[in-house]
């Protein structure tokens, strides 16, 4: 047999293919969250006090805030006391030294996922952050990233490591009274990637963090803060995996981006949690809350993210556009089939002088799904010449799902521009016929239109995740048509 | 090569073909000829396998097996091959990757390995000259914003391709100016061949001055009225379609 069709067979075979669950020994705190817990997280840690004071002032703000229910999503009330607010691998005390240090069955568990960790099986030069349940596994490529001066550290060694710039920053694009889930992750946030590159340099390769909840009724909260210095550069890729359960979890990320004078950040995210069954029991409730701060001048932020997996999503990766001449991006894919539901889209805030900003959002829907896209346009008035170009496009496959379009524009200043694109189309009868009188088999016509489809989106992924982005697509559109 | 018996076919109920008779031996190119109406879209269509339309009765076999119980795109692979009338866009979808997919997918099934990239890009190079096809084309989405006679060198460029055993040409004439036409005709005469042949349809006997038949049938509410040799073809141009319509009655 053919590779292809090696492969092709297991994806037929397979419904979510990273379900499995690590048998690991882990030191899990007692549900519920009160001073104590937040305190308990905070020492583990070894956090200085400006820290374990903010979580605390994020805690106390979150007890007067009520859970939000304006998306356009359905579940039922989430028990917050019910949940585990910290997960570690026992044999883990102050982290690994060293790969030999890790514990082999969670390498192999990453080997699984396809993200090999030893840096002789280096992913194609991409240096990589492993965060499994709440803790960050291994770096790798600390020492070349080093020599060019880049920071790439999990997030708790980089509060250790430096931190000056965690209280410089933390908290300045996203802050700890933000939105209920941003808030509790403050309060509780365990560990994620913090990257710094300093002025004038361009990081070497692709980083990139592996997310992994593996733990029963634990929530992960990690935290990303990126900030690049005046005229760097750095590419940023996120990929997630969940084990199937029955339940339901809780995942909520804050994601912070700062790009000074001159400087890019792209970030990519893969995200292919638990989706639930074909029933929509189980499944990953993922309410993140991404933002980027063109804080100087010509700075550029891009975001792209290919969403497949989770029950729920609720994310809207924004750029606040507050240097003259910086540039915003949002290019997105959004997948939902069975009983997914996505609420996620972007909001573009222009203060500056000639901002520009471009939207592009693909929404695929199949099965019981519903997509959503939501987007804000802000143009403030000091937005001279602002420029907006929003693109979104819908697809349906079958009679039971649905697409969903909330554009919000908000124009202070008559010189702005706002263009808005929007299309609902499904696979049509026709184009599906046309690939199989060329001995096309459906699904092979199906990936082959949706892909297409997704091919502004995919353009802006580096080419081996896009490559990534392309199977997952297929395997959770299965079953869609036909 | 095809062998139809008695073939009766519905289209939302309506009575479409009506018990067609006909016979394509191998290396034979036939045309079918036939007022608007007279089922020849959907004798071609029928072939291929697009859905929505019912066979009440008949029988088609292809190269002695039962065409009916084959798949579309299993009738594609076996060598069958439809050319679009109206052939649709795919947005975003690479042209030069839907070629290979095809023939990929042929290949596959008849335990070939899949084609070198390298030499898959020298041979479309090689039939898209034929065809005079510029090299950007390979890049562009399927059929996206290509003009009429851009899609129809097309359908025959992925003929040259999949080199099927029998090529079914709906109306691939239809829209072309002259030299778009000897373009197309110089493709289909390439692929003439002993061991092929082919089932021509449309409306005006110009193409056929290019790609000559070896018979010439004529349709006539969704049967073979008459069958003759290529100056069927000539004479109906001249008397049009109304005496072999009044002779069938």
């Amino acid at each position: 047999m053919s590779e292809t069709a090696k492969e092709l067979e297991s994806l037929i075979g397979r419904g979510y293919s990273h379900g499995f669950v690590t048998e690991i020994d882990s030191d899990t705190v007692a549900p519920g969250l009160d001073e104590d817990v937040v305190r308990l997280i905070s020492r583990k840690k070894g956090e200085p006090a400006f820290l374990t004071e903010w979580r605390l002032r994020a805690l106390r703000h979150w007890l007067t805030m009520k859970e939000p229910h304006w998306a356009h999503v359905r579940f039922a009330p989430i028990d917050y006391q019910a949940i585990s607010y910290y997960s570690a691998p026992r044999s883990k005390k102050d982290g690994p030294k060293s790969l030999a240090e890790v514990d082999p069955k969670l390498l192999e568990t990453y080997e699984k996922l396809g993200v090999p960790l030893h840096e002789r099986a280096r992913l194609a030069g991409v240096a990589v952050d492993a965060v499994f349940d709440s803790v960050s596994v291994a770096t790798t490529f600390k020492e070349r990233l080093a020599a060019a001066g880049v920071v790439f550290l999990p997030f708790s060694e980089a509060v250790r490591s430096h931190p000056e710039l965690i209280e410089q920053y933390l908290g300045s694009v996203v802050p700890y009274t933000d939105n209920f889930f941003a808030t509790l992750n403050s309060a509780v946030f365990s560990d994620g990637s913090f990257v710094y590159v300093p002025k004038g340099v361009r990081c070497p390769m692709e980083l990139s963090t592996y997310f992994r909840i593996n733990a029963l009724n634990t929530g992960q909260f990690e935290r990303t803060l990126i900030i690049a210095d005046v005229g760097s550069y750095v590419s940023y890729l996120e990929g997630c995996s969940a084990p199937m359960r029955d339940e339901n979890q809780l995942h909520a990320a804050v994601v912070e981006l700062i790009a000074l004078d001159d400087a890019y950040i792209k970030y990519s995210t893969v995200q292919n949690w638990y989706p639930g069954d074909a029933q929509g029991r189980g499944g990953i409730y993922n309410f993140v809350t991404k933002r980027g701060e063109c804080r100087g001048r010509n700075a550029h932020i891009s975001w792209t993210q290919v969403e497949t997996g989770s029950a729920i999503t609720w994310k809207y990766p924004s750029c606040v556009l507050r240097g003259d001449g910086s540039i915003g991006e949002f290019y997105s894919v959004a997948t939902v089939n069975n009983h997914q539901q996505a609420d996620t889209g972007t909001k573009m805030i222009h203060i500056g002088r000639d901002t520009r900003s471009t939207i592009v959002s693909k929404g695929i829907s199949a099965g019981h799904g519903q997509a959503t896209y939501r987007g804000l346009v802000k143009m403030l008035a000091s937005a001279h010449g602002a420029r907006n170009f929003t693109q979104c496009d819908s697809l349906l496959m079958g009679g039971d799902c649905g697409a969903h379009t909330f554009p919000y524009v908000e124009v202070k200043n008559p010189s702005a521009t706002v263009e808005h694109e929007a299309s609902t189309s499904k696979i049509s009868d026709d184009q599906l016929f046309y690939c199989l009188a060329r001995g096309i088999s459906e699904e092979d016509a199906v990936n082959m239109i949706v892909s297409g489809f997704c091919k502004s989106v995919f353009k802006e992924l580096p080419m081996e995740f896009a490559v990534e982005a392309s199977r997952l697509l297929a395997v959770s559109l299965e079953g869609a048509v036909g | 090569m095809l062998a139809i018996r008695d073939l009766s076919v519905t289209v939302d109920g309506k009575q479409i073909l009506n018990g067609l008779t006909l016979e394509v031996p191998p290396g034979e190119v036939h045309a079918i000829m036939g007022p608007n109406g007279s089922g020849k879209s959907t004798l071609a269509h029928v072939l291929a396998g697009r859905p929505g339309y019912e066979v009440t009765s008949g029988s088609v076999t292809y190269e002695g097996r039962d065409l009916f119980a084959l798949a579309p795109e299993e009738r594609a692979r076996a060598g069958v091959f439809l050319g679009f009338q109206y052939p649709v866009e795919i947005p975003g979808v690479n042209n030069v990757y839907l070629l290979k997919a095809a023939l990929n997918a042929q290949r596959k099934e008849r335990g070939l390995p899949e084609v070198d990239a390298f030499e898959f890009l020298g041979m479309v190079r090689e039939k898209m000259k034929l065809m005079q096809m510029e090299d950007s084309f390979l890049s562009r989405g399927v059929n996206e914003g290509f003009s009429g006679g851009e899609k129809k060198r097309n359908e025959i460029l992925q003929m040259l391709v999949l080199e099927p055993k029998l090529a079914i040409l709906d109306e691939t004439d239809s829209g072309l100016d002259i030299d778009a036409l000897k373009i197309v005709a110089a493709g289909v005469n390439s692929l003439r061949s002993p061991e092929r042949s082919a089932l021509v349809v449309t409306h005006y006997q110009r193409l056929l001055e290019y790609v000559v038949p070896d018979v010439v049938h004529v349709l006539v509410r969704g049967r073979i009225a008459r069958s003759g040799d290529r100056t069927l073809a000539l004479e109906l141009e001249r008397r049009g379609y109304d005496w072999v319509s009044a002779e069938a009655a």
